[in-house]
């Protein structure tokens, strides 16, 4: 029961994305196709459960006043080795997300889980806890690519099956924020009928 | 001239909010009032001139002459949360009156991603503002830099001018709060999209 | 609880958090270093390969330059049957790195994108449709005039993306400079 919770809370009521809101820069700038956003909630996934576990394990003997820039440093240590790994294994995936592979220290998500959750429970349960987050990010990274590729270029992880341009107003820019306001509308409507 | 093409670049074509994807949580968060997204932009665009250039001193005065370009990530934002820290003591003390008006944001730039995103952007891309491809220098960087952060300005200036009007309105209730703002973004980065090619 | 917060014990903490994360990266670093540096290898060697006829020696161990161009030479038995030539153009959204090849006449062998970041469905063509629609394979620049329309020359931009047709063939240009005056020098 309890770890289960713990992910399921993560995926749905502390959704990430659709309930909090956070970490709005990845989720709109690498949604271009829906293995994107999921390489990029993955990348997401790597880092929160690593910097989970190792802040609530040194929580205890870090000075209240420098929590935060310790656990920037943290993370940013874990945002790097991915940083290496991803270049070093999987390339290709490194050059499509580009600038938003560093930029996952300063994803709110992080942080704020370490803040919120992290510091203050065991290190097993912040794992868990990262793991749910993380997959909410994911799934809804992935959601969100997913509708903007069949849209904009008519294929589903890459896999073309609509002739065509597509209405590329959806890949570029503003298909992103309006694209992401539909579904947190539509995961409001599903999530107040089952409450 | 060149200096121009960056401004205009940096500040309508490639808007870092509208059309990078950068700073959208503070663009999301303090955009319902004109008066405090004012605020927000000026301690902005402050932080990331100073972080962009002591980054950029850091990384071809320090990291790659060491070898250490992969301490880049950790490097940066270590320094932009002193800068942060830094300012805040300095403002404090120096002008109070200042400190009034954007102290409550400062704290939140440390993870303002468009702080970070510029100074990493500025060492590890090319830009090709008019001319061959090339790596900025330090004062085309801090062009850039000071260029974006007005583009951040204007992008949640306009943001906020609208949300404020949104809030006189009767929006469907599902829509009310962030869903309803991210389709006026939406259509701002559509109106924006128009300035595209003109550099 | 947290430990009690002193001057001394803040800047402790901080040092020794920063100096086992460093430790830890340069750890990372040394064993991703080699994996890393064979990546970007097998990127050059896949993009060389795919502009330049078969040859049976390794372009990229016989790299020079040529006018601060990056040249690759294909030789097949000894003689040269093509180079592969890297070069930048300004594209649409920013940089494009791109690799011509040549065949030791100077025709076009074939082209491939090694990066760019054009506009996601328009100006990405470039690293498809682009080569395709523009004909220039087989060409030679010598003869004829490979720019877009628009500015005298006889391509066909591709619609809605006649700036990037116009780096890439900028692009392509300039590495026929290049390849001019590397036979020039021998």
């Amino acid at each position: 029961m309890g770890k289960l919770k713990l992910i399921s809370e993560g995926i749905i009521k502390n959704n990430p994305t659709f309930v909090l809101i956070l970490g709005m820069c990845p989720t709109l700038g690498t949604t271009t196709s829906a293995i994107n956003g999921m390489g990029m909630g993955l990348a997401t996934l790597f880092v929160l459960v690593l910097s989970n576990m190792s802040i609530s394990a040194i929580a205890k003997l870090i000075p209240e006043e420098v929590r935060i820039p310790s656990y920037i440093v943290v993370i940013a240590a874990f945002v790097t080795i991915l940083q290496l790994l991803l270049q070093a294994f999987i390339p290709s995936l490194y050059e499509t997300l580009g600038i938003f592979i560093p930029l996952i220290v300063v994803n709110c998500i992080v942080l704020g889980r370490a803040e919120a959750y992290a510091n203050k429970n065991s290190v097993i349960d912040s794992a868990f806890d990262g793991l749910g987050v993380g997959l909410g990010f994911t799934i809804a990274l992935t959601i969100l690519g997913l509708v903007r590729e069949l849209l904009g270029s008519g294929s589903l992880f890459g896999w073309k099956f609509i002739q065509g341009e597509g209405m590329l107003a959806f890949v570029l820019a503003p298909g992103a924020f309006i694209v992401l306001a539909y579904l947190i509308v539509l995961f409001r409507k599903v999530t107040a009928n089952k409450a | 001239m060149e200096y121009i093409i960056i401004i205009i670049s940096a500040v309508f074509v490639n808007n870092i909010v509208l059309s990078q994807f950068l700073g959208v949580c503070p663009f999301l968060g303090v955009s319902k009032k004109v008066s405090t997204a004012l605020g927000m932009s000026a301690a902005v665009a402050f932080v990331m001139a100073l972080s962009t250039l002591v980054t950029y001193l850091l990384q071809y005065y320090v990291l790659l002459p060491l070898g250490i370009g992969f301490l880049q990530t950790v490097s940066f934002i270590l320094v932009i949360a002193g800068l942060v820290q830094m300012v805040e003591i300095i403002l404090k003390k120096i002008s109070p009156a200042l400190y009034q008006a954007l102290g409550i944001f400062l704290p939140l730039i440390t993870t303002n991603c468009c702080v970070l995103g510029v100074a990493l952007l500025v060492v590890n891309n090319e830009f090709t503002f008019g001319g061959d491809p090339h790596m900025l220098n330090l004062g085309q960087s801090v062009v850039y830099t000071v260029a974006s952060a007005i583009g951040f300005g204007l992008a949640i200036t306009l943001f906020s001018g609208i949300r404020e009007q949104l809030d006189l309105n009767n929006v469907p209730k599902a829509f009310r709060g962030v869903p309803i703002a991210l389709i006026v973004a939406g259509i701002m980065a559509m109106a924006f999209m128009g300035f595209s090619g003109i550099v | 609880m947290a430990k009690e917060s002193s001057f001394k014990s803040m800047v402790i903490t901080l040092s020794v958090i920063c100096l086992v994360c460093s430790a830890l990266l340069g750890v990372v670093y040394s064993v991703t270093k080699a994996p890393i540096e064979a990546a970007e290898l097998a990127k050059i060697n896949n993009a060389i390969k795919a502009v330049v006829p078969e040859c049976d020696n390794n372009p990229s161990e016989e790299v020079f330059e040529v006018d601060g161009s990056v040249v690759y030479p294909a030789k097949m038995n000894g003689t040269i049957v093509g180079y592969a030539i890297k070069v930048k153009a300004s594209g649409f959204g920013g940089p494009i790195q791109m690799m011509v090849g040549f065949n030791a006449d100077g025709t076009i062998y074939n082209t491939s994108v090694i990066s760019h970041s054009e506009t996601p469905g328009l100006g990405a063509q470039i690293s498809d449709e682009i080569p395709t629609r523009t004909q220039i394979v087989g060409k030679n620049p010598a003869s004829s005039k490979l720019s877009v329309t628009k500015d005298g020359g006889e391509i066909d931009a591709i619609t809605a993306s006649t700036i990037t047709s116009r780096a890439f063939l900028k692009g392509v240009d300039a590495a026929y400079k290049v390849f001019v005056e590397l036979q020039k020098q021998q």
